[in-house]
């Protein structure tokens, strides 16, 4: 793995820490009644609360703290049985309140760590140091008016996660690893939907550079970047930015910047740090929240199976690889399909045909497994088509894409096609024997020794048949009657 | 306790409240003077003692995740929501543009 | 009409001796003639009290009625109306129409009560004088004698404490933060009620301090505000600081005596400088609650002196973050900028007046980095002494006695520039709002220039009822009668 910058003055090693916002899978929002559906009309999903009005006072959203703690869970981390709620002040136009409601002092999530999957099929663990509730702001939107911003508060008050690990990411790639298996966990809980396109997810990546056994260097702060592409390419620029700094005699500044995708570079935000002063102290409006042992063991023990859990499972049960139950885990609702075609045909049959031919099927269509055109039943009655020697596997690929196409059943189009495979030993050496008749010229070459020439008669018969002859019989046919 | 001017602006400009030459050297005298007057709470013994957080009277409460409130149609609730707003666009709050 | 309180305006409209139309067109009357040299009311809403009334009147004839059916009150102007301007005095919101009620005033409708409208107060209740308010000073209807001097009504809910004085309302809301409803009582020769924190919803109040803001009934007499307390209190879920337990009937409890009731006198609030008539107001006090069968017992409150302290620190950290939302975007007045900063320092550098902005840089200065922890958290800490101090003199005693002002109304003029001094009215009423107890201020004398005097007392956490028995022992006891220069005759 290690991943180093070579600089003028030798290796740089990338310090990572990553803060990720997630927004919490809610029907309503933290602290009001109002809605936190992705989209709407402009200022529909707006309460009084949210858009702070005198008077109106915040009451906590039960679910949103439920999530926050299955993610925790999730997480391997500590649950904090009382956390309280801050009041971030700072001014901003679409900061309705003029606070944003967040968790700075006591966070509901302490310590936890997540186990990162690397291309070269190692694990690495990156700590997490805490995971807090905050309410979202609304959006600004600046280029529809040649003079005025414009505020929409549907998103402000929607319930999000601040999730910071800490600075143990080395890399771009482990960066994009953590954020993928991050997702995962999130996905497969069911609090956050980790759309990125959406911004129900984003980061801000802390980075900074430093020579292998020194302490950590001044980092800067690339904010709200919202792919995992992105991520790893702000990553690897701003590295590269920082060690040119270094190396030729400056001082990198602690401060917030901007990636462009575009340019493929990191800007400042040129905002002076000591121009924040967030002022937290307590929210008065509300009171510290406290959570019991048992409500926390009754989210433990409804928690979903867990994607590395799953996958040690998949493994042992169904004797998958550890490469396989990797792909096999990578959603959820992948495991699941798999689970229940592994169960109606065969555990190994039914791995490679997934990833192989059933994934490019989706692909090629476009689908997400949960709008697969084949069903866990349809793709498990093919499978024991094949395990029955009903069919070969040649035709079955056939038969996969005409399921595809036509939503026919695997056996509707056997039946309809005629492609039963043939195993009636007269009409395959029937067949052989109109081969070879017809090739003397080769059959005398392969008994010269050119044995290479085996396969073109299979290759032969098995046109000469459409495919439907059992590949095993034309194989032990075709070598006695090519010995006799 | 006393406050220089750098710091009244510093503050005010945290606040966003603007304020002039003459206002700063006035709050400066006066804030300091509120501070001076609070210094005596160094003479409390605090050591050990929570900060008061309430009065520990009300039971901790939540709602349930339930839409009740806003509309997700644009109604009523939206039009209360811009009803006082001192300048709008359709359906949008506006400020001075803000470049980032 | 003589001497008309809300109980008896209820008895009276219960016997049909009177309709709701009369008794609300007669206040009307006293708010058209009088409220010109008081300045009580910031907006009146005559149109929809008469509508009120008429349907009060249809509820009476049908035996529907509810507990304040009918009669006429003022609501500080801090508590939203729906439909109806809400300013908190401000600038910044002179022209706010809020698309909600408030809890209270709901409530309030819900038993039938009257609204003339909404009454002038300290700018965002921050003041002890009413002079903050950017709708103009409300005057004291009471005169020195032999004074043409215009006095302060105390504050910050000058305005409905001076219209329930001169007879302009039966009852009016205020609300109370560190003393804003029980000084003004004092000051206007009213009696007030700060219940425990958590007893009446704030939501739809304009927060000032919201660790301390809490909402309560002044009227002419106690009975006056059981009655309205009970309809105003109750569990609210739209605040998470609201209390789940039922409301009393306190209108039982006034009768209920002081026998046997143990009585604190805490020895901290002899303070120097006390004018004489305010101390021999409290031993007459002591006097009267032993007369009745109670034992005064001194204690100690050691922590007192901390209090004003401690209430700056604590309520202008929460009121510089509550007045974050008036920036000019969502409602409220706007001072255009050339950039959304400029827009923001001109709207609120406008719109809030002098007061208010010391209080809101106070405030942030306390919270800003580096002083969090000798300002903020220091305080908080000290509060939490505060409470102690009192939570150990209720194992002794059942309520405290002590005076509500240290001195009576002062003239306008008479204010001192030293903010500081002008935070020193509140040094009685400030630890309590602290500790979050209840307590409340009746009027129990003059001083020798004929000015009226309070008394307050101060109960365990819920115990309001015991507040009401005792100050009814008072009340009965002082038999204040007197009425101040500037009344509506016939109705106070």
């Amino acid at each position: 793995m290690s991943y180093v910058i070579e600089g003028r003055t030798g290796a740089w090693e990338i310090v990572v820490g990553l803060e990720v916002h997630a927004q919490v899978i809610s029907n309503a929002k933290l602290f009001s009644g109002a809605s936190a559906a992705y989209g709407g009309e402009p200022n529909t999903h707006v309460s009084l609360i949210d858009a702070g009005f005198p008077g109106m006072l915040p009451v906590l959203n039960h679910e949103c703290v439920a999530q926050a703690v299955r993610t925790g869970l999730g997480l391997n981390a500590t649950i904090h049985l009382e956390s309280r709620f801050d009041r971030k002040n700072y001014f901003y136009a679409d900061l309705p309140q003029g606070y944003q409601i967040s968790q700075f002092a006591h966070p509901i999530v302490g310590e936890g760590k997540v186990l990162i999957d690397l291309a070269d099929g190692g694990q690495r663990e990156i700590g997490i140091t805490r995971l807090h509730l905050e309410q979202d702001a609304g959006k600004s939107m600046h280029d529809q008016d040649p003079t005025r911003s414009f505020i929409d508060l549907n998103r402000a008050g929607v319930a999000l996660m601040e999730i910071v690990s800490e600075p143990d990411i080395r890399s771009p790639e482990e960066a994009g690893a953590y954020l993928r298996k991050l997702r995962q966990i999130l996905r497969y809980i069911g609090t956050c939907d980790g759309n990125m396109e959406e911004g129900s997810m984003r980061a801000d990546v802390n980075v900074s550079v430093r020579k292998a056994g020194e302490a950590y260097r001044t980092r800067c702060e690339i904010k709200n970047v919202n792919s995992i592409r992105f991520v790893m390419q702000a990553i690897e620029v701003e590295a590269a930015r920082q060690v040119e700094i270094w190396e030729s005699g400056g001082v990198v500044d602690q401060e917030t910047r901007l990636f462009d995708s575009a340019r493929g570079e990191t800007r400042s935000l040129r905002t002076k740090e000591d121009a924040h002063d967030y002022r937290y102290f307590p929210d008065p409006d509300l009171l510290p929240l406290v959570i019991s042992r048992d409500w926390v063991e009754a989210l433990k023990a409804a928690l979903p199976e867990l994607p590395e859990a799953k996958r040690l499972r998949l493994e042992a049960e169904y004797g998958v690889s550890r490469y396989e139950s990797g792909v096999l885990t990578a959603e959820q609702a992948v495991a699941d399909f798999y689970e229940e075609v592994a169960k109606a045909s065969d555990p190994k049959l039914a791995v490679n045909w997934m990833l192989g031919d059933f994934f490019a099927a989706l692909n090629r269509t476009g689908k997400s497994i949960d709008e697969s055109p084949v069903s866990a039943a349809g793709l498990s009655e093919l499978l024991a088509l094949i395990k029955d020697a009903t069919i070969n596997g040649k035709i079955a690929k056939d038969v996969l894409e005409a399921m595809v196409e036509t939503g026919e059943s695997a056996a509707e189009i056997v039946e309809r096609k005629g492609l039963r495979q043939v195993t009636d030993t007269g009409a395959i050496e029937g067949a052989i024997r109109d081969i070879l008749a017809a090739n003397a010229d080769k059959v005398a070459e392969y008994k010269s020794g050119k044995e290479k020439l085996f396969g073109f008669f299979v290759g032969q018969t098995m046109k000469a048949m459409k495919g439907k002859g059992n590949p095993a019989m034309v194989n032990d046919l075709l070598a006695r009657l090519l010995a006799e | 306790m006393s406050l220089d001017t750098r710091t009244v602006r510093r503050i005010a400009k945290l606040a966003r409240i603007g304020i002039d030459d003459a206002e700063a050297e006035g709050l400066a005298r006066e804030l300091g003077g509120i501070l001076g007057w609070v210094e005596q709470l160094d003479e409390v013994e605090i050591a050990g003692v929570p900060p008061m957080i309430g009065t520990g009277l009300a039971a901790p409460r939540a709602r349930e995740d339930v839409v009740t409130d806003g509309t997700v149609t644009g109604g009523a609730c939206r039009e209360a929501v811009l009803s006082n707003a001192p300048d709008r666009v359709e359906a949008f709050f506006t400020v001075p543009k803000v470049v980032e | 009409m003589a001497g008309m309180t809300l109980a008896s305006a209820r008895k009276a409209l219960e016997a049909r001796k009177i309709s709701a139309v009369e008794l609300v067109e007669a206040h009307i009357g006293a708010v058209d003639s009088l409220d010109g040299q008081l300045n009580a009311f910031i907006t009146t809403s005559f149109d929809r009290a008469r509508a009120a009334a008429r349907a009060a009147d249809e509820r009476i004839a049908k035996g529907e009625a509810g507990l304040l059916e009918g009669l006429p009150l003022g609501i500080k102007d801090l508590f939203c109306t729906e439909g109806v301007r809400t300013t908190a005095a401000s600038n910044i919101l002179r022209d706010f129409v809020p698309p909600y009620e408030s809890t209270v005033t709901a409530n309030l409708l819900k038993q039938g009560a009257v609204f003339l409208g909404k009454l002038n107060l300290d700018e965002f209740a921050m003041g002890s004088t009413n002079l903050t308010s950017a709708f103009g000073g409300v005057t004291n209807p009471w005169r020195r004698e032999g004074s043409d001097a215009k006095l302060v009504p105390g504050g910050s809910s000058g305005g409905s404490a001076a219209a329930v004085a001169a007879g302009l309302v039966l009852g009016a809301t205020g609300t109370d933060t560190g003393g804003s409803i029980r000084q003004p009582a004092a000051y206007c020769g009213v009696a007030g009620v700060k219940p425990t924190y958590g007893r009446c919803s704030r939501f739809g109040v304009i927060a000032f301090a919201s660790s301390l803001d809490q909402a309560g009934p002044m009227a002419r007499t106690l009975e006056d505000c059981a009655l309205m307390l009970e309809a105003m209190a109750g569990f609210d879920p739209k605040d998470s600081t609201s209390v789940d337990r039922p409301v009393p009937r306190y209108t039982e409890a006034l009768e209920r005596g002081v026998r046997g009731l143990k009585v604190g006198i805490p020895k901290e609030y002899r303070v120097d400088g006390m004018p004489p008539e305010i101390d021999a107001l409290w031993e007459q006090g002591i006097a009267w609650l032993r007369e009745a069968g109670a034992e005064p017992v001194e204690v100690s409150l050691p922590h007192t002196k901390y209090g004003l302290p401690t209430y700056y620190i604590a309520a202008l950290a929460e009121a510089s973050s509550n007045l974050a939302r008036y920036d000019g975007v969502r409602f409220g007045a706007r001072v255009p900028g050339a950039s959304l900063d400029a827009l923001y320092e001109a709207t609120r550098r406008e719109g809030f007046g002098e007061e208010v902005r010391r209080r809101i840089l106070m405030g942030t200065y306390v919270l800003s980095s580096g002083y969090y922890d000798a300002y903020y958290l220091r305080a908080q800490k000290v509060r939490t002494r505060i409470q102690h101090d009192f939570l150990a003199a209720f194992e002794k005693v059942d309520v405290l006695l002590t005076p509500t002002a240290p001195s009576a109304a002062f003239a306008w003029d008479e204010k001192p520039d030293d903010p500081v001094q002008v935070y020193l009215n509140d040094v009685f009423t400030v630890p309590a709002s602290l500790a979050g107890a209840p307590a409340l201020s009746l009027p129990a004398g003059l001083d020798r220039q004929g000015l009226p005097l309070g008394l307050q007392l101060i109960g365990r956490y819920f115990d309001e009822e015991t507040l009401f028995a005792a100050g009814r022992v008072m009340e009965k006891a002082a038999g204040f009668t007197h009425r101040p220069a500037i009344v509506a005759e016939g109705l106070a």
